[in-house]
């Protein structure tokens, strides 16, 4: 056997090192359905738990939807369990495209190919796209699977700060001597939970000759009027020409993700794309679901609606309880803390007042911008609401963050 | 010369990755990489202007976070590449 000590020792240390720089993840054990009341065994071996869940993607609340698992349920019995193939041999059933249509119209797109996960239509998509004499002009906080993909492709990468138009607009100038530039966005940004000035994008895009590329993920579904993405939020329906998307958070939940957008670079990724081409195909189960999941969300925008008046609802109360939240629109409600240990440490004395909620600092965000992210759901009840309200308040008396800004948390905890 | 170049690093540092109203001071010695000012994604954006600049072509291993980390270290990175 060549696992050797000297192996074996090698990857012991950097486990460490991981564990040394307060980097290393545990999983929770959670002992019921995703929803917004939850049992969770933490740490492993305590007892369960019953929590508010404060921070899954489960943005619509149709994770555990009885007619989702009803449909689920009905794709199983009808379609069987895995196809044991990629989808170009044997593994595309009718409803596979049935559900591509589907997410076509609801995106307002030319046409949708699936993908195991968005990870997967990230990693695929910009070496189908673009080649060597192309640039890709990415917003740096992109999402982790964009920055994969771009690795993976040939084009000029060059990146503009955060929303920063004007910088934008700069890289746009220095890349006009490239055959084709793609502008490479997320449509909400998961750790900040801000919007992206999509309609300035796509104004220099027009002027600038570039392409339009949105991960939504964090907003198909629920932002704008009909919950179409950010796209539809922005008034700029028509003008993006890519989106990938995600089926994992707000719609259902539980696999699989998909490119939406102009025919040609959708063919173009079912001809090209690797994690499409060599991953199995999207178990029917899934799809059954995922279609019954449109089919709620473009009958009645009342979960949308609903998660619209939580956000807001709590946004309000977290900000007149002397929160320090970042401003937004969307159900992404980053509580600055700005210090790690200490948003550690209010994470851990919410759970144990029964509220789930996660601590993100460096290298996750940026170095003294510690936060907790919470994340509303349409399952959320104003009392759920209320009770974190409450537990947050409580917690943040205790360590005298009530009313505080930024320099004065600080200058309390330092960075 | 190293010290207009050191000067050109800085200044481009702070424009490209520092907001405008930052009150953050950069020598020569600062952390841009470790501290979190520049992270590995948007280094490519120093790395490019630095080959831009110089008519170089840095190599992918050379161009690691270590030998961007501080203007001192670009131009020791760059004194292989050019006579600065």
């Amino acid at each position: 056997m060549a696992y050797s000590e000297k192996v074996k020792s090698f990857y012991e240390d950097e486990i460490n090192s991981i564990r040394q720089a307060g980097l290393f993840k545990e999983e929770r054990y959670i002992k019921s359905r995703q929803a917004a009341h939850i049992k969770v065994e933490y740490p492993n071996g305590a007892p369960t738990k019953n929590v508010l869940n404060f921070c899954a993607n489960n943005y619509l609340g149709l994770s555990s939807h009885p007619e989702v698992i009803e449909a689920a349920h009905k794709g199983l019995e009808d379609r069987g369990y895995g196809l044991s193939s990629v989808r170009f041999i044997c593994g595309t059933q009718d409803i596979h495209r049935e559900l591509e249509n589907k997410l076509s119209e609801f995106l307002g797109m030319e046409d949708t190919l699936l993908f195991p996960s968005c990870m997967e239509a990230n990693a695929g998509l910009f070496e189908v796209m673009l080649d060597k004499e192309d640039a890709m002009i990415a917003d740096r906080l992109v999402h982790a699977s964009i920055v994969d993909g771009i690795r993976l492709c040939k084009a000029q990468l060059y990146n503009f700060k955060h929303s920063d138009m004007s910088h934008l607009e700069e890289k746009l100038q220095e890349t006009q001597d490239c055959r084709m530039r793609l502008i490479i966005t997320d449509g909400v940004f998961s750790m900040d939970g801000d919007i992206a000035k999509l309609d300035t994008i796509c104004e220099l895009a027009e002027k600038y000759d570039a392409m339009v590329m949105v991960d939504d993920s964090h907003a198909t579904g629920f932002i704008g009027k009909l919950g179409r993405g950010t796209h539809e939020y922005c008034g700029v329906i028509d003008k993006v020409d890519i989106i990938t998307t995600t089926l994992g958070k707000a719609l259902g939940g539980a696999a699989g993700g998909c490119v939406s957008g102009k025919k040609e670079i959708v063919e173009m990724c079912r001809q090209r794309a690797r994690p499409y081409l060599f991953s199995n195909t999207v178990p029917p189960v899934v799809v059954a679901a995922a279609i019954k999941v449109i089919d709620l969300i473009s009958k009645s925008t009342d979960r949308r609606d609903k998660l619209e008046d939580n956000t807001n609802y709590f946004r309000e109360k977290m900000v007149q309880a002397g929160l320090d939240i970042k401003k937004g629109d969307s159900p992404i409600v980053p509580v600055m803390l700005y210090n790690a240990k200490l948003a550690q440490d209010i994470a851990r004395d919410l759970y144990a007042e029964g509220i789930y909620v996660v601590g993100f600092f460096f290298p996750v965000v940026p170095k003294a911008q510690a936060r907790i992210r919470t994340q509303i759901s349409a399952d959320h009840e104003k009392e759920h609401l209320d009770k974190a309200i409450e537990a947050f308040t409580k917690i943040g008396d205790k360590y005298n963050i009530l009313g505080k800004k930024k320099e004065e948390i600080i200058a309390m905890y330092g960075m | 010369m190293s010290e207009e170049v050191k000067k050109m690093i800085i200044d481009y540092v702070k424009k490209e990755y520092l907001e405008e109203d930052s009150a953050m001071e950069i020598n020569e010695d600062t952390k841009l990489i470790s501290s979190g000012i520049v992270d590995s994604f948007s280094m490519v954006s120093l790395k490019m202007f630095l080959e831009k600049k110089f008519s170089i072509k840095i190599s992918d291993d050379k161009a690691t976070p270590e030998a961007f980390d501080s203007a001192n270290n670009i131009i020791h990175l760059l004194k292989e590449y050019t006579t600065i």
